[in-house]
């Protein structure tokens, strides 16, 4: 019961938050990935170097169990599909948690976005089994590795470099680059002449 | 109506740690599978069945891992898919709280509106076009944006590098393409 407590309570948080910093707006979503406006990639950013900072910080102070960490394989697919969903991504303006929160929030095309989800979900559950048998979901590059091995973790790591600390060291490096970044990398659009 | 870059980073990213200090990553992306499951289970009955050491399913992808997808699409009411619901009441109370998203928006978004027109059968069949390709390549890459490239890179995953490396690689390009006007 207290696991579908915290469900409920971190799923509104984010939901919430996801709401508020424009990400489930497709507008923003499109300004960002046409580069007119990256003040949300600027917020994503911010947040996985924020996320990585209290998490491995949290780590080093015993403070945060690492067994709670989940980390993904890597293989062939993993690039292919990042492929095909950041085309859909631009195409749509959402992605799947950003589509639910769209739709609830009563943007229409965020229902057709769904549907279309599922059905795309229906459709790799028939054709698992061939990429499957291709081999491009076989492990590359150790499969569930993180960059360094996390003390503690049941990880390995791809490099020799303690992970905890470099964690720390890229959650900071994350957070410098949001600040970096410009608020659009594209130049101003030119003015528009008033019609004759 | 968008929060200041920094206060809303902040937020997003203590909301991603408080999910991996308390229970587990965020992840959204699988949620379409149980809901699928849950869907195709109900009309063809014998798709999940339950086995002395678990759950499997007639269905390959459900079956794998241990039979963990047809676990929880016998059991709907688990963490991860009642995360998904949650974020649905949280992003509505916080659209409402603002005084809601106006109506035009909520028929086809100012920036499509800009490139493309009011044509709502054009904007929702992109929208569904869209969303089959991005679950297709969520399901392909076993993960999303949030599971991926948020969870994935906070914890220095390699492979939620790799697929933010895919997937800034085809939404910039075809961004740049389709959306030529400002909104």
């Amino acid at each position: 019961m207290t696991t579908i407590l915290l469900a409920l309570v971190i799923g509104a948080a984010f939901g919430a938050v996801l709401d508020r910093v424009g990400a489930s707006n497709p507008s923003f979503i499109g300004a960002m990935l046409n580069l007119t406006n990256l003040n949300l990639a600027k917020s994503i950013v911010l947040a996985i170097g924020v996320g990585s900072v209290l998490m491995f910080g949290g780590q080093m102070l015993g403070l945060v169990d690492v067994g709670h960490m989940s980390v993904k394989a890597a293989y062939g697919g993993v690039f292919l599909g990042g492929l095909l969903l950041g085309a859909g991504w631009a195409l749509s303006g959402f992605c799947p948690g950003t589509g639910v929160v769209a739709a609830a929030s009563g943007r229409k095309d965020a229902l057709f976005f769904i549907a279309g989800g599922l059905l795309g979900v229906a459709a790799y559950m028939v054709t698992y089994p061939a990429w499957k048998s291709s081999g491009l979901l076989d492990a590359i590059a150790g499969g569930k590795v993180t960059l360094g091995a996390v003390p503690g973790a049941k990880y390995d790591g791809l490099t020799a470099l303690p992970g905890d600390i470099l964690g720390l060291v890229l959650g900071l490096g994350f957070v410098a680059l949001a600040f970096a970044l410009p608020e659009r990398l594209t130049g101003a659009p030119a003015q528009v002449q008033p019609a004759e | 109506m968008q929060l200041n870059w920094k206060v809303g980073g902040l937020l997003l990213g203590l909301v991603f740690f408080a999910a991996v200090w308390l229970v587990k990553p965020i992840g959204v992306s699988t949620q379409f599978v149980i809901l699928d499951g849950i869907v195709a289970d109900a009309v063809n009955p014998g798709l999940v069945t339950q086995t002395e050491d678990g759950f499997t399913s007639t269905n390959a992808y459900l079956a794998k891992s241990g039979g963990k997808y047809a676990k929880a699409v016998s059991n709907p009411l688990n963490y991860s898919f009642v995360f998904v619901i949650a974020m649905m009441i949280g992003g509505l109370l916080s659209a409402l709280a603002r005084g809601g998203i106006p109506a035009g928006d909520r028929r086809v978004p100012a920036l499509w509106r800009a490139n493309f027109g009011d044509c709502r059968i054009k904007r929702y069949t992109a929208a569904f076009v869209g969303g089959f390709i991005v679950l297709y390549g969520a399901r392909l890459a076993g993960g999303c944006t949030s599971g991926h490239m948020m969870s994935g890179m906070m914890q220095t995953a390699v492979s939620g590098y790799i697929f933010a490396a895919g997937a800034f690689a085809a939404a910039v390009p075809v961004s740049l393409m389709l959306f030529k006007k400002e909104a």
